[in-house]
């Protein structure tokens, strides 16, 4: 089977050019460099329809830009992404209008994400309209249709944006993108900005829409707790690339690279009383100056020599795991032993 | 020993939209060493409870009702300069956003050795030193080096560890805590809980840690208090709160929270939106949402406590066992 959405060796650097005394500065000699910013660092996946694929990572490590390439809103660098094996790149005309169609997107901020000019008729009936879903004399009954499905009263729309809670705004968020019959959502960070009852309302909706519209999903968050309910798959980033990728249930019982430990290790849970909360040390080190080798070196416990000259390779482990790190991995033992060694003062 | 007995605050806003009774009757106590988990989504008035406690609301906001003992000394009738000696150096608190605690045009050694000066007599040089052992305390390397930095110099996490190194500063009996780490990434979550956590025990440091984020009071609280539009639905020990909730609201807040166990299933919901402060219906303000509304709900409920120190304000007590 085509996956819907692959990605081959995505890259994007955003470059910071020198302005004019920046230039003379660098041309009289002086240490001043364009500074250049490796968001995506060669990233490859593929999504399966139907698949729910968590992307998770720290903030600064690429999962938006990731997420924006795919949705076809941001150029990339290098690499190239393939909608149901063809590169959309390469794509011209119709065709090309059809695969932008074909992937929406939903942002965080429901406040900053809508426009507080137009009437809720306008956005979500804005783009059915120009692309030729429904006609002027449908259009009214078209955008009721998507309300409904989202679960917002078609009678509210004639309101503005402004004029609704953020749990519903999402929803509105959630409509405009529907309203264009996709197959594929990128939802960036879609219920972090809501309350938790609220959450658990949108997260609710999502789960229904896949299923009534065999829709598949790159979801895409900080919060484990979110993706584990949610995903099928979970992929994990570090500054700019995929650290591991391993099926959910795999990775929360087994996870392998030390960075996945770390976070899973983490994630505050309900079931834990009076814990000591044992963090790893360091922060997300600079993208714009990364470190050498391996990007988690720094903070990592097993760090051996060869982590800091070579960059690991995302080998595949087992069916549906891959993990890029130096250490054997699939020999659990290896790393037990060596927290064992490191724990002990 | 208690530290803080809060009695039937009442915080109200008086707007022109009319008066938004944001903290309607709070009432909890805080012993030494103590941390308390203060729960609620937004607009739950758990924040103003935070504030009021440091007489930090603004008009049109006003302490209407109600008294907080802190040590034995009523904090609302306390005159204003009495109150300003007490925060920052008995009380602290620590905001979510570390540049509301920083001046973005001051060096951050300028500033903690004026937190310092401020409630002691001591010279520069010994303010220098403290401040830089409590920097090196939250966990921040080379602390000399950072002292001369300005904000905009460090990271967000590592800013919120100078607003903590500031509120630890002058040893204070009680610190509050308003959603500190909701700005932050996992990782930097877990080391500025890691790091608040630590203080507390290491000086008996009493800590109300506001938060809508359950888990990680589960974690880290002795007692837990959940607050809906102004009041305290529920309050007792964290085990008791997160294991037998027994108010609707809190039952279903623990429904919301994905969890491995009920992987890709739905969510219990909540239904409806969280309230709107201005018109809240009569009665117990969660009935529009509740399923076990009936005629008694719109008279309001009062707090019952049973023998275990376990409170809730509701007419129908749920005893079932919450989803873990």
């Amino acid at each position: 089977m085509t996956p819907v959405i692959e990605v081959r060796d995505l890259t994007k650097r955003f470059t910071k050019r020198l302005d004019l005394a920046g230039r003379i500065a660098h041309r009289l000699g002086a240490n001043i460099h364009e500074e250049v910013v490796h968001a995506v660092d060669g990233v490859n996946l593929s999504i399966n329809r139907g698949e729910v694929v968590g992307l998770v990572g720290e903030s600064g490590c690429g999962k938006s830009t990731l997420g924006r390439m795919i949705a076809g809103i941001l150029p990339q660098t290098e690499g190239s992404v393939l909608l149901d094996g063809k590169d959309t790149a390469s794509l011209a005309g119709p065709e090309s209008k059809a695969a932008a169609l074909a992937v929406q997107m939903i942002f965080q901020d429901p406040f900053a994400s809508l426009n507080p000019r137009l009437r809720v008729e306008q956005i979500i009936g804005e783009a059915p309209l120009v692309h030729g879903y429904t006609d002027r004399s449908g259009l009214s009954d078209y955008i009721d249709d998507v309300m409904l499905k989202v679960g917002l009263d078609p009678s509210l729309k004639q309101r503005y944006p402004h004029q609704f809670s953020g749990g519903q705004r999402q929803r509105i968020g959630i409509g405009r993108a529907l309203a264009v019959k996709p197959r594929f959502l990128v939802c960036d960070e879609a219920i972090a900005a809501l309350d938790v009852s609220i959450q658990a309302q949108v997260l609710n909706l999502f789960m229904d829409l896949r299923e009534q519209f065999d829709l598949t999903y790159l979801f895409i968050s900080h919060d484990l707790s979110v993706v584990e309910h949610i995903a099928d798959r979970i992929v994990i980033m570090y500054l700019g690339r995929v650290v591991e990728s391993a099926n959910t249930e795999a990775l929360f019982a087994d996870p392998q690279h030390p960075y996945t430990r770390a976070l899973l290790a983490e994630v505050p849970r309900l079931d834990q009383r009076k814990r000591n909360f044992t963090p790893i040390a360091g922060e997300i080190p600079s993208p714009l100056n990364p470190p050498s080798g391996c990007h988690f070196h720094p903070r990592c416990p097993h760090v051996m020599p060869v982590c800091k000259t070579e960059v690991p390779v995302l080998e595949k482990h087992q069916a549906f795991r891959e993990v890029s790190c130096h250490l054997d991995t699939t020999d659990s033992h290896d790393i037990n032993n060596h927290s064992a060694q490191s724990d002990s003062p | 020993m208690t530290i803080l007995a809060v009695d039937s605050l009442k915080t109200h806003f008086f707007t022109r939209a009319g008066v938004v009774r944001a903290v309607d009757g709070v009432s909890f106590s805080l012993g030494q060493g103590e941390v308390m988990g203060l729960v609620g989504e937004s607009g739950s008035g758990k924040s103003v409870t935070g504030f009021s406690i440091l007489g930090l609301v603004d008009p049109p906001g006003r302490v209407v009702e109600g008294s907080m003992l802190f040590h034995g000394e009523d904090l609302v009738t306390m005159p204003t300069r009495e109150i300003r000696a007490l925060r920052g150096s008995r009380i602290a608190m620590i905001f979510q956003d570390p540049m509301m605690t920083l001046n973005p045009v001051l060096r951050i050694d300028t500033q903690m050795i004026e937190a310092i000066l401020a409630h002691e007599k001591v010279s520069r040089k010994e303010a220098l030193k403290r401040a830089c052992d409590g920097l090196a305390q939250v966990g921040i390397p080379s602390p000399e080096q950072r002292l001369r930095n300005y904000p905009h110099q460090l990271s967000g996490g590592m800013r919120q560890r100078v607003a903590i190194a500031i509120a630890f500063l002058n040893n204070p009996d009680l610190v509050i805590a308003d959603e500190p780490t909701t700005a932050l990434d996992v990782t930097i979550q877990a080391q500025i809980v890691h790091v608040a956590q630590n203080l507390c025990r290491e000086r008996g440091t009493a800590l109300i840690w506001i938060t809508h984020d359950l888990a990680v009071v589960a974690g880290l609280a002795d007692h837990i208090a959940v607050m809906y539009a102004g009041r305290v639905v529920e309050a007792g020990q964290t085990d008791d709160v997160i294991d037998r909730p027994r108010h609707p609201y809190t039952v279903g807040l623990l429904g919301s929270v994905p969890s491995a166990n009920r992987r890709g299933q739905r969510l219990t919901q909540i239904p409806g939106m969280t309230p709107n402060m201005l018109s809240l219906p009569e009665g117990c303000a969660f009935r529009d949402r509740c399923t076990h509304n009936d005629e008694r709900c719109k008279e309001s409920p009062e707090i019952t406590t049973d023998s275990g120190g376990h409170a809730i304000r509701c007419f129908h007590p749920q005893y079932e066992k919450a989803p873990a």
